[in-house]
Order: structure tokens, then C-alpha cells, then sequence
């Protein structure tokens, strides 16, 4: 269905345009014809409104035909041919319209009449080519605007796919460690191996439970930080050093899913595992005026270049604040001698 | 059981191997399976790749376990101090790049957890292929690395002196023989690598290759200054001067034209 014809109003408006030229044919039938003025007027009038609907007809033909460097002799030539086409037709009817004409109100109109055919014939031809060229603009601007809107779409799309992979995802290097110290301990310690698979079991449930809402309170953010670390204690040893110095009264603070989970990761991903002798990570909870303050620190090895690569994982949490929060949520490092520290600032949010 | 056993015999005296992991129960599991085995012992446990650099020059053992993640020294930087002779197997929990690397290059290695069966066939192959040359470290390394990873800090090692050099204090390295001199910060420092594995690993929108046996540090290039008929010197902001060859003028040049348009 061509565009045009998809609403009535469109439709009418289609036609009032073309009535400017009913009445220029009019004018050239007067003119170059001697036609008296009325029945010029009354045949121009059905004409042009006919000729307008046969110039919808390219809108088909470009769409099956579109436009190509390569293919340009085959254009023209349908199109001309078309439009040949068209134009007899529109001729046809005039030649018609005229004899009725004739032989009711207007005598010897016909004759008169029929001596301008020619020129209806090439101004038809021109204006269907014209209808055409107009055909092409009209769907290149459609094209070029369906394409805007895929692209959105999947840019969309992508950013959801991506926030989903960014929240959900369990670190397979930690996995298969902490399988790795299962299994060392299933012989020499049955009982410590049965805890951390228990220890393992909970987090791994949490985070595929949790990581399926949008947000969770800040008290199972942390239950869920506080797993995952016991699980890193099993296998650090004494190299991991945990403080934890949550205020509980931010416990009912929402918080986006699995926020603070890929900066805990971090700090002993690019800061304890650097180190020989080990470290602490610290986390702080503070809450007031509908404000929630988190604050993540490690000790890490100035040393090691991988210190650099915190990149990703904060980036990530930066791109999620910022699309949940826009400007009312902050996060800022600070990297000092040995410590390296984030500081997230983030509406409260509702207690639950 | 009895095969692996009578090979074993043939085999004639013990194994002898150093055990590298910075995670005390990974080398738990790894001693608890040398010992379940016959004809191999532990000479050495490492908990870090320093220690494991100089344990293994000191006491030269035929097997090397090797962790691929540590703190300081990873184990493809602790390969690359070595003098060879070691059948290393290289021990990983998850690493799609490093495990492809290995095995392109024929390398033998465990994944985190294995099973002893899966362990004493690791450890066969290895005895199979002891005294083979490894394949060299650089090039391992480089296999190993993420696509569109570079380099971030040279390993040299200098007697029993291990240098850690930040790729952003490179200032410039040359070709002598089958070395390269690394400079930095007024030191230089001798490694046996060729000069073109090394500009391969290294940024290279940092790095350019001046000169056939020159690569520099693009930050320190203060000016390039005509020298004679065909041929410039690039002027580093210490001083030092390096020829550049023409080829090495129209690199220098398009990138120095490429941070200008980005800038």
C-alpha cells in the first residue's frame, strides 16, 4: 500500500495539490488550443485528479527496482516505458472524456480538443518521470530513517545485553581456584573442604538469585560481598585480611544488583593476588539524609601494572550508576603509596 | 598401572621437581600428587616467581609445575628468566588465551582442579620431552596475551638480579647480536631476545621502529634533526642520539601525524 494512500486525509491532500496543475492544464489548453475557458476547466479538472492517482504508480516499480549505478539503462527503460505507458492511458481517457463532451454540451469540442493530445501526451510522460524521481527521494529518506531506528534499536539492545553479561557473570578463574582448593583439602582436611563447598554453594546461589533483580537491599549486597570473601579467605590464607564496617541502620538501602560485587573482585583480583605478603581489603557502609556512602580499599603492589587495569570493572559500575542515577550518583577513585580506593556515593532509596 | 610403572623403572633415577603456586593449597594437591607417584620427588616449593627464579637456577630441577597467575612474576615472565633444561608444565585455573597458546606451541599443562591420572600423564609427556628445547618464552608469551594486550613491563635477568622494567620507562632498546639492550632511566640492561619479538609485544602506537636495530620510546623523542644525504637522528629528551633510516622516518612520522589528528 503506498503510503500516501494509508490515511484519508493524506489522500485528500494528495489530490488538493494536484489541482494547481488542473488548473495550469486548463490554462495551456486556452492558451495553445483556443479552447473556451469552461470546458477546458471541465476536462482538466477529472484529468488531473486521474493522472495523480496513475502517478502513485512508481512507488511499486522503484521499490523493485532500486536505484544502482550498474543498473541505470534498465531503469530508464522500465521507467520510460511506464511512463509511456501511463500517458496513453491518461490520453485514452481524455480522448474519451472529450468525445462525451462533444456530443452533450460542448459541439465541436472534440476536434478542437483532440489537436492538443500530443502535447498531453509529453507533458504526462514528464510528469510520471518526475512522480519517479520524487518515488526514489521519498524511499531513500525512508531507508536511511529505518536504519537510524535499527541502529537504535540494537544499540539498545546491545547496552542490555551487556549490563545483563556485566551483573550476572561468575569469574571462571575464581571458580575453578576454589574447585582446585576443594579438591587439595578433600584428603587432608575433610571437614574444611565440606565448608567451602558449602561457602561456594551459598555464594554461587546468591549471586544467580540476586543477580536476576534489578536491585536488592544493601544488606544482601554485602551478605553477598561477605561469601564471597570467606570463600577468597579458604584460599589466601592469612595473605587476605578482611575489615568489614557496615553501619546496619543502611541495611535497607536498595541498591542496584551485584554493584559493589565486581569492585570487591577487583581489590583481590589487581590488589591481594599482587601481593606477596598479602593485604586487606576494607568496606564501609555510612547512610544519612537519603544518602548512601560505600567505600572499597585495598592494598596493592605499586609495582605491578595490572594495578591499572581496575579499568573495566569500574567502568562498568560508573555505566551502570550513571544510567540508573544520572547526576545524583558519584564515583571516584583515589590511588595512594599502597592503597587503591573507590568511593561510591548513590541515593538511598526506599527502605524496604 | 603397572605400565606407567615399568616406565618408570627404565626410566632410571628420580624426577626432580619445584613446585610454583602462590596459593598454598593448589601446591598442597600438587606435593600430595608427586608423592602418590613413583619415581618423582620435591626438591622445592615456591610461593612466588621471584623465589621460584632463584630456586630453580640454584637447583636446576628436571620439572618445573609452574602457575601462570602470581604476584610480581607470572610464570611466562619466570620462563623467560630461565636458562632451560627444566620440562616445565604449566599449572592454570581459567585462561582461554593461555591454554590455546600451549597448546599451539606443544606445551604441556594442567587445569585447575585436575585428577592424578590426568596429572601422571601430564607428567609423562613431560619425561618424554626432557632435555627438548622449549619453545622460546617471548613468543609463548605473546601467544598467550588477549588480542590488542601489549606488553606492560620487561623482564631482565641480570645474574641472580631479576629487573622489572614498566614498558613507560623504556626509553629505547638496540640490537647487539642476539641480544637486546634495554634502555631505561641511564641504565641499560642486556636480554636475549630478538628486537623484532620485542617490538611485537610492545604498543605500537608507543614503540616505533626507527632503525633496522633501534626501537623507541615515542615519548621520548624530542626532535628529529637531518643528518647526512638520505639519513636523520632523532634526539631523545636526554640527550641520547639514535640514526633513524628512512623507512623508520616515514613510520616515525605517520604516527607522530596520527596523535597530532587526535589530539
Amino acid at each position: 500500500m503506498h503510503p500516501l494512500l494509508a490515511t484519508r486525509g493524506r489522500v485528500t491532500l494528495y489530490l488538493l495539490a494536484w489541482l494547481p496543475f488542473g488548473a495550469l492544464l486548463a490554462y495551456l489548453l486556452v492558451m495553445t488550443g483556443g479552447l473556451d475557458w469552461l470546458p477546458a476547466a471541465a476536462i482538466s479538472l477529472p484529468l488531473a485528479l486521474f493522472y495523480a492517482l496513475l502517478c502513485l504508480g512508481p512507488w511499486y516499480m522503484c521499490r523493485v527496482l532500486p536505484l544502482a549505478p550498474s543498473q541505470v539503462p534498465k531503469l530508464l527503460g522500465n521507467h520510460l516505458a511506464a511512463a509511456i505507458v501511463a500517458a496513453l492511458i491518461w490520453i485514452v481517457l481524455a480522448k474519451g472524456l472529450a468525445l462525451a463532451m462533444g456530443r452533450s454540451y460542448f459541439p465541436r469540442f472534440d476536434s478542437r480538443f483532440s489537436a492538443q493530445l500530443p502535447l498531453l501526451f509529453g507533458l504526462g510522460v514528464l510528469l510520471y518521470l518526475l512522480s519517479v524521481a520524487l518515488h526514489y527521494l521519498l524511499l531513500s529518506v525512508e531507508t536511511s530513517r529505518e536504519a537510524e531506528t535499527r541502529a537504535q534499536e540494537a544499540r539498545t539492545l546491545a547496552r542490555e545485553s551487556e549490563l545483563k553479561a556485566l551483573k550476572a557473570q561468575i569469574n571462571p578463574h575464581f571458580l575453578f581456584n576454589c574447585l582446585n582448593s576443594i579438591a587439595a583439602l578433600a584428603t587432608v582436611d575433610g571437614a574444611r573442604a565440606r565448608e567451602m563447598c558449602i561457602k561456594l554453594s551459598e555464594f554461587l546461589r546468591n549471586t544467580l538469585k540476586l543477580g536476576e533483580q534489578p536491585s536488592i537491599s544493601l544488606g544482601e549486597e554485602l551478605a553477598l560481598a561477605r561469601a564471597y570473601l570467606d570463600v577468597e579467605k579458604v584460599r589466601f590464607g592469612k595473605r587476605l585480611q578482611i575489615e568489614f564496617d557496615a553501619d546496619p541502620l543502611c541495611d535497607g538501602c536498595r541498591v542496584p544488583s551485584l554493584l559493589l560485587q565486581p569492585l570487591i573482585e577487583n581489590a583481590v583480583k589487581h590488589g591481594i593476588v599482587g601481593l606477596i605478603e598479602g593485604g586487606t581489603i576494607c568496606l564501609q557502609a555510612r547512610c544519612g539524609n537519603g544518602r548512601l556512602h560505600v567505600m572499597i580499599q585495598n592494598d596493592f603492589d605499586p609495582e605491578a601494572p595490572a594495578a591499572a587495569k581496575h579499568g573495566l570493572g569500574l567502568q562498568n559500575v560508573r555505566d551502570r550508576l550513571r544510567s540508573l542515577h544520572e547526576n545524583r550518583a558519584r564515583i571516584d577513585t583515589a590511588v595512594s603509596d599502597r592503597h587503591f580506593r573507590v568511593d561510591l556515593e548513590l541515593p538511598c532509596g526506599a527502605h524496604v | 598401572m603397572f605400565n606407567r610403572e615399568k616406565i618408570v623403572n627404565e626410566a632410571g633415577p628420580n624426577l626432580r621437581a619445584i613446585i610454583v603456586d602462590d596459593e598454598e593449597l593448589a601446591r598442597l594437591l600438587l606435593r600430595e600428587y608427586v608423592e602418590s607417584t613413583p619415581g618423582i620427588e620435591v626438591l622445592a616449593e615456591c610461593a612466588n616467581g621471584f623465589d621460584a627464579v632463584k630456586a630453580i637456577s640454584e637447583l636446576k630441577p628436571d620439572v618445573v609445575f609452574l602457575d601462570v597467575q602470581m604476584p610480581k612474576l607470572n610464570g611466562f615472565e619466570v620462563l623467560e628468566l630461565l636458562d632451560g633444561g627444566a620440562a616445565v608444565i604449566f599449572v592454570t585455573a581459567f585462561d582461554q588465551y593461555a591454554t590455546k597458546a600451549f597448546d599451539a606451541n606443544a606445551v604441556d599443562y594442567l587445569l585447575k582442579p585436575f585428577s592424578l591420572d590426568r596429572f601422571q600423564k601430564a607428567l609423562e609427556r613431560a619425561r618424554q620431552r626432557l632435555g627438548n628445547q622449549l619453545p622460546p618464552a617471548t613468543e609463548l608469551a605473546a601467544a598467550a596475551r588477549p588480542p590488542k594486550q601489549y606488553l606492560e613491563r620487561v623482564v631482565v635477568r641480570d645474574g641472580a638480579r631479576v629487573h622489572i622494567i614498566p614498558v613507560g620507562r623504556l626509553d629505547y632498546a638496540e640490537a647487539q647480536d642476539d641480544y637486546i639492550a634495554l634502555h631505561s632511566q641511564g641504565k641499560s640492561y642486556l636480554k636475549q631476545q630478538t628486537i623484532s619479538s620485542l617490538e611485537a609485544a610492545l604498543d605500537p602506537q608507543r614503540f616505533v621502529r626507527i632503525h633496522r636495530s633501534t626501537l623507541v620510546n615515542l615519548e621520548r623523542v624530542a626532535r628529529i634533526e637531518p643528518y647526512a644525504k638520505d639519513s636523520r637522528v632523532a634526539i631523545l629528551t636526554d640527550g641520547t642520539q639514535l640514526p633513524v633510516s628512512r623507512a623508520g622516518y616515514d613510520r616515525l612520522r605517520e604516527l607522530l601525524g596520527d596523535t597530532e589528528r587526535r589530539a
